[in-house]
C-alpha cells in the first residue's frame, strides 16, 4: 500500500465522487462518546463503498488541552524513526504511544497509526521567531515532505482526525471511538468512483484543528482550483474537499471574512435575491460576488466545517446535495440522512432542512470562534500540511 | 488591350421568365451592377455577392454563381494571389480589404468541445433555474474588508469593495466600430439595443454622435491614436473609457478612413474638415512605452472621475507580457483582439498575415495574469472572431471575462460579409455615409435584430452552462477542466492549458 501516493500521474484527473456525511455538536460543551457519531455514519452505509471513512473529534484529549496532538500514518518503522527524530528536534514530547485500535472485519492493511502530544521546545520557538501555530504547521509540512512514508493526519490541539479505507462504522470502531468523549464530532463516508485506496486521502481533511469533510462535486472545480493556485495553493489531489479546505483557509484566514459572509462567497445567493436586499447588505453581497466569483463553489455540495469551539454545515447554492439538520436541547446535528439523526435523537425539537446556501452553525459556549490562533503559514505551506503530497510539498518552502 | 486581366469573380443569373422587370435590384445594388434597358442587365465585373439584390428581388429570379472560370491548377499560385499581382501591376497601390481574415489558418475553437455533466454531478435546466449571466467589467480589488455595522450585520469597509466596475447583463459588449466607418444608424441601433441588453456598445475611434448621449451609461468610449472627437465631455459621457492601442485586423497600423465617407455629421463628430482623409497614426504619438500609457490611462482616469479604462491590443505574439504591463500600468481591462477580427479597412496583406489567434492570447494572457496574482486587478474582453455562442462560451471558458463580436453585429443588421466596407458603398447600408443607403438601416429595426441576436446567444449560454452543471458565468469563466482538444498538437494544448479528449 502506498503510503504518500505520487499523484503526479493522477492529478490531470478530478476524482469524482459521492459522499455522506454527519456532524454534531453539544452547544453547552458538555461531551460525549464517539459512538454517537459511529451510529449516525453507519445508517448512511450505503452512501459510500468502502473506500473511505472517518472522522474528527473534539474535546477528545481533556488530559492534554494544551499539547498538539500529532495522529500520524507511517508506511513503516523507518519513517517512524526519522518522524519521531523531527519530533525530537522541535517538541517536548510528553506522550508517544500507539494509537489504540482493534481487530475489525473489512479493515485490512493499515499503516502504523500513532499519536504524539506535543509542545514546542520555548527557546526553539522563540528562535524561530514564528507563532506557535506557524511553527506547527512548518514541522508538518516538513514532515509531509520530506519524510518518505509518514503522513500527519490532524495536528490541532485536543482534537483528532481518525480515518482510513472502509466503510466508517468499521474505521470507528477500529479506532475505538466508543472510547472517547468530544463536545463536537464531524463524520464521513466516502463514494470515490476513482481513488488511489491511501489512508491519508480518506476525510476529514485537517489543518491544525480545522477539519473538513465534503459530499459533492463541485462543477466549478477548473477555476476554483485555479483561483487558488493564483495564491499559492497547489491543488494536488483533485478533490473538491481539498478546494473547499483552502478556499476556507483563504477566505476566513489570509482574508479575515466572518465565517457568515465567507460561506455567503462560496454558496452565494442569486442575484435576484442579492437585488432586493437593504443597500448595505447588497454592496457587501455584490463585492462578494464579484470578487470571489471564482471560488464559488458551483454544484452540488454539503459540506461540515469542524473546529475547537463548533462547527458550520453548507449547502450549495441551489441545494443539489442532502443536508437535514436538527436541534434537541443544546445538540445541533447535521448530516445527508435525516435517517442519521433520527438514529442518534430519535425525536429532536426541530428538524429542517437547511435551505441553499444558509449556513447551519453550531458554536460551544465559551470557546474562540474558528480562527487558527496566530498562523501566518503561506498557501503553500497550507497545501503541503494538509495533503502531504509530493506535488503540493515540492513546491512550499520547508524551513 | 483589356483595362483588366482580372476576370469577374461572380456571375449574376437572371431567370427573364420570372423577372418582373420591376427595377427593384438596379435601385438596390450599391456596386451599380445593373443596368435597365426594359429589363435589367447585369455587369458580373461590379458584383461583390452581397445578395442584397437576391434578397430583395420579389420575384426570386436573380442568383449569383462562382465564376466556373477555371486557373490551371497550382497549389503555391492560388488564383487570389495571381489576381493580387495583377491588381498591383496595374495600380502600383496596396490592396485594400474589409472584414476580417478570411484565409484558412486553423481555427482552434472548431477543435475544442465543452463538457457536460453526467450522474456524478446533476446538469441543471435553465430553462427551470435561474441561470445568472451578470459580469462585471474593471478592477476588481484582492479581496474584500468588511466591518460590523449597528444593527449586527456586515458593511464594506472604507475602500474594501468593489468600485467603478461596470455591470453587464451578458458577458458579450458591441466591438467598436467608429461611426464614419458604419452609418450614424447604426450606431443608433448598437446604442438602443444595449441600453435594452443592460450592455455596452463601444464608440470605435470616430467620436460620439450628438444623437447617442442619451445612451451614455451603455457605451464604451473609445480614444485612439487620431483622437477622433476626444474631449473632455466626451470622457465623460461613456460608462468606460478604451485606448486602442491595436486592431486584431491591422496590429501595427493605424486607420484610414477616406475623405469620401467625412460628410458633415461625421466631420463634426470627429471635429475634422469634411471631405479630407482621417488617418490615424499606427501608435499613438504621446505613446511610446509603457509608462507613456500608464500616464494616459491615468490623465483619462483624472478627466473622467476614475471611469474604468481598458485598453484594446491586437493579439501579436508577446501578448501576454504586454497584457501583464498594461495591467501594471492601470487598465481596469485589457481588450484582446485576435487575427480574425473585423475591420472597416485594412491592407490585406495585413490582415492575413500579422496577429495570432484569440484562443491563444486569452490562454496566455489570463494564464500570465494569474501566476503574477493580477488576474483580478482587469477584465480580459475577447474578439477576433466570435461567431457563435459557443465561440463565446469557450472564449469564457479559457479565460475571457467579456467577448466583443463585431462581424455578428454587423451581420444582424444585414451584413453578408462581401468584405468590401473600405468602398464606402455597402449596399446594406452599413459601412457607407451615402444616405440613400444608410437609411436602409432603421435603427428601430435595427435595435430589436441586435436584441434577438443577444438574447439568443445568452439563452444558449445559458443551456450549455446548465449542460456544465453551473448556474453562474464566473464558474465557466476560466474553467480550462470544463474544455478539452480534438486533433490540437501537443504544444497548442499546453499553450491553452486544455488536456486533449480522452485525458
Amino acid at each position: 500500500m502506498p503510503m504518500r501516493p505520487a499523484y503526479s500521474e493522477e492529478s490531470p484527473f478530478k476524482i469524482h465522487g459521492g459522499c455522506g456525511l454527519m456532524g454534531i455538536c453539544d452547544e453547552s460543551g458538555v461531551r460525549f462518546s464517539g459512538e454517537v457519531a459511529i451510529q449516525a455514519m453507519a445508517v448512511q452505509h450505503d452512501r459510500g463503498n468502502g473506500l473511505g471513512g472517518g472522522f474528527a473529534g473534539y474535546g477528545i484529549y481533556p488530559e492534554f488541552p494544551d499539547h498538539f496532538a500529532f495522529h500520524m500514518m507511517y508506511h513503516d518503522l523507518r519513517a517512524k524513526d526519522e518522524a519521531e527524530a523531527m519530533f525530537d528536534q522541535y517538541f517536548l514530547v510528553d506522550l508517544a504511544e500507539p494509537m489504540p485500535t482493534r481487530m475489525v472485519a473489512g479493515i485490512n492493511d493499515p499503516p502504523l497509526l500513532w499519536r504524539y502530544f506535543l509542545r514546542p521546545y520555548p527557546h526553539k520557538l522563540e528562535e524561530s521567531e514564528v507563532s506557535a501555530e506557524d511553527y506547527v504547521v512548518r514541522v508538518v509540512m516538513t514532515v509531509n515532505s520530506s519524510v518518505d512514508g509518514a503522513f500527519v493526519a490532524s495536528s490541532g490541539k485536543n482534537m483528532g482526525a481518525f480515518k482510513g479505507v472502509g466503510y466508517p462504522e468499521e474505521i470507528g470502531h477500529y479506532f475505538m471511538l466508543e472510547e472517547y468523549e468530544g463536545h463536537t464530532w464531524v463524520g464521513h463516508n466516502r463514494f470515490p468512483t476513482n481513488t488511489p485506496g491511501w489512508w491519508g486521502g480518506a476525510h476529514p481533511f485537517t489543518l491544525l484543528d480545522w477539519s473538513i469533510v465534503h459530499n459533492g462535486e463541485i462543477s466549478s472545480y477548473g477555476i476554483n482550483s485555479r483561483y487558488l493556485e493564483q495564491f499559492g495553493y497547489r491543488c494536488s489531489l483533485g478533490t473538491d474537499t481539498e478546494v473547499a479546505a483552502y478556499l476556507f483557509d483563504l477566505l476566513l484566514r489570509r482574508h479575515k471574512l466572518p465565517l457568515e459572509l465567507a460561506c455567503k462567497a462560496l454558496a452565494s445567493p442569486l442575484w435576484a435575491d442579492i437585488d432586493r436586499m437593504p443597500a448595505n447588505e447588497r454592496d457587501v453581497m455584490r463585492s462578494l460576488r464579484a470578487v470571489y466569483g471564482p471560488g464559488m463553489l458551483n454544484g452540488p455540495f454539503a459540506i461540515v466545517l469542524g473546529f475547537n469551539g463548533g462547527m458550520v454545515a453548507l449547502n450549495d447554492r441551489i441545494k443539489l446535495r442532502p443536508l437535514v439538520a436538527a436541534k434537541s436541547g443544546s445538540l445541533v446535528i447535521v448530516a445527508s440522512e435525516e435517517s442519521a439523526i433520527r438514529a442518534i435523537c430519535p425525536d429532536p425539537d426541530a428538524l429542517w432542512a437547511p435551505k441553499a446556501g444558509e449556513p447551519v452553525v453550531a458554536r460551544v459556549r465559551g470557546m474562540d470562534w474558528p480562527i487558527h490562533g496566530d498562523l501566518h503559514a503561506t498557501p503553500g505551506e497550507v497545501s503541503c500540511a494538509v495533503t502531504g503530497t509530493e506535488a503540493s510539498c515540492d513546491t512550499a518552502e520547508v524551513s | 488591350m483589356p483595362t483588366t486581366y482580372i476576370q469577374p469573380e461572380f456571375r449574376v443569373r437572371i431567370d427573364y421568365d420570372k423577372c418582373h422587370k420591376c427595377g427593384r435590384c438596379v435601385q438596390q445594388c450599391g456596386w451599380g451592377v445593373y443596368s435597365f434597358n426594359e429589363r435589367p442587365i447585369p455587369d458580373d465585373a461590379k458584383c461583390k455577392a452581397c445578395h442584397r439584390c437576391v434578397t430583395f428581388c420579389p420575384a426570386h429570379c436573380i442568383s449569383i454563381e462562382k465564376s466556373p472560370l477555371a486557373y490551371r491548377d497550382n497549389d503555391n499560385w492560388s488564383p487570389s494571389l495571381r489576381k493580387a499581382v495583377w491588381r498591383q501591376a496595374e495600380t502600383g497601390g496596396v490592396l485594400l480589404t474589409g472584414m476580417g481574415n478570411d484565409k484558412p489558418y486553423l481555427r482552434i475553437f472548431d477543435h475544442l468541445v465543452l463538457d457536460a455533466c453526467q450522474v456524478t454531478n446533476p446538469s441543471i435546466d435553465p430553462l427551470r433555474e435561474p441561470m445568472e449571466l451578470r459580469t462585471f467589467l474593471g478592477r476588481k480589488p484582492d479581496s474584500v474588508a468588511v466591518e460590523a455595522d449597528a444593527d449586527g450585520g456586515w458593511r464594506l469597509a472604507d475602500g474594501g469593495g468593489m468600485e467603478n466596475n461596470v455591470e453587464l447583463e451578458a458577458p458579450i459588449v458591441f466591438a467598436p466600430m467608429s461611426y464614419g466607418s458604419v452609418s450614424l444608424n447604426v450606431h443608433k441601433s448598437m446604442a438602443m439595443a444595449a441600453s435594452r441588453l443592460g450592455i455596452l456598445m463601444n464608440t470605435g475611434e470616430g467620436g460620439l454622435h450628438a444623437d447617442l448621449y442619451p445612451y451614455a451609461d451603455n457605451i464604451i468610449v473609445q480614444c485612439a491614436s487620431g483622437r477622433f472627437g476626444v474631449t473632455p465631455e466626451y470622457l465623460n459621457r461613456g460608462a468606460a473609457i478604451e485606448i486602442k492601442v491595436g486592431q486584431g485586423a491591422k496590429p501595427g497600423i493605424g486607420g484610414h478612413l477616406p475623405g469620401e465617407k467625412i460628410d458633415n455629421e461625421v466631420s463634426r463628430t470627429r471635429m475634422i474638415p469634411q471631405g479630407t482623409d482621417a488617418l490615424s497614426p499606427a501608435p499613438h504619438h504621446d505613446i511610446y512605452s509603457i509608462e507613456d500609457l500608464r500616464q494616459l490611462i491615468y490623465a483619462l482616469k483624472e478627466a473622467s472621475g476614475y471611469k474604468p479604462v481598458g485598453v484594446k491590443i491586437a493579439a501579436v505574439h508577446n501578448v501576454a507580457a504586454i497584457a501583464s504591463g498594461i495591467v501594471r500600468a492601470g487598465a481596469d481591462y485589457i481588450y484582446l483582439d485576435g487575427f480574425r477580427g473585423g475591420t472597416g479597412a485594412a491592407p490585406t496583406i495585413i490582415r492575413d498575415h500579422i496577429g495570432i489567434p484569440v484562443e491563444i492570447a486569452i490562454a496566455v494572457v489570463d494564464q500570465r495574469l494569474r501566476e503574477e496574482g493580477i488576474r483580478n486587478q482587469a477584465s480580459i474582453v475577447a474578439a477576433g472572431s466570435i461567431r457563435s455562442s459557443a465561440d463565446m462560451a469557450k472564449a469564457i471558458a479559457l479565460g475571457a471575462d467579456v467577448v466583443a463580436i463585431g462581424t455578428a453585429t454587423l451581420m444582424a443588421l444585414g451584413c453578408h460579409l462581401c468584405q468590401q466596407c473600405h468602398t464606402g458603398c455597402c449596399s446594406w447600408g452599413i459601412t457607407t455615409q451615402k444616405p440613400e443607403l444608410t437609411r436602409r438601416v432603421d435603427p428601430e429595426w435595427g435595435a430589436e435584430r441586435l436584441v434577438n441576436l443577444v438574447h439568443a446567444w445568452s439563452h444558449e449560454l445559458q443551456e450549455i452552462l446548465g449542460a456544465l452543471g453551473v448556474n453562474a458565468v464566473e464558474s465557466l469563466r476560466g474553467s480550462r477542466e470544463r474544455l478539452r482538444s480534438i486533433g490540437l498538437d501537443e504544444q497548442t494544448c499546453r499553450v491553452l492549458g486544455v488536456k486533449p479528449a480522452g485525458l
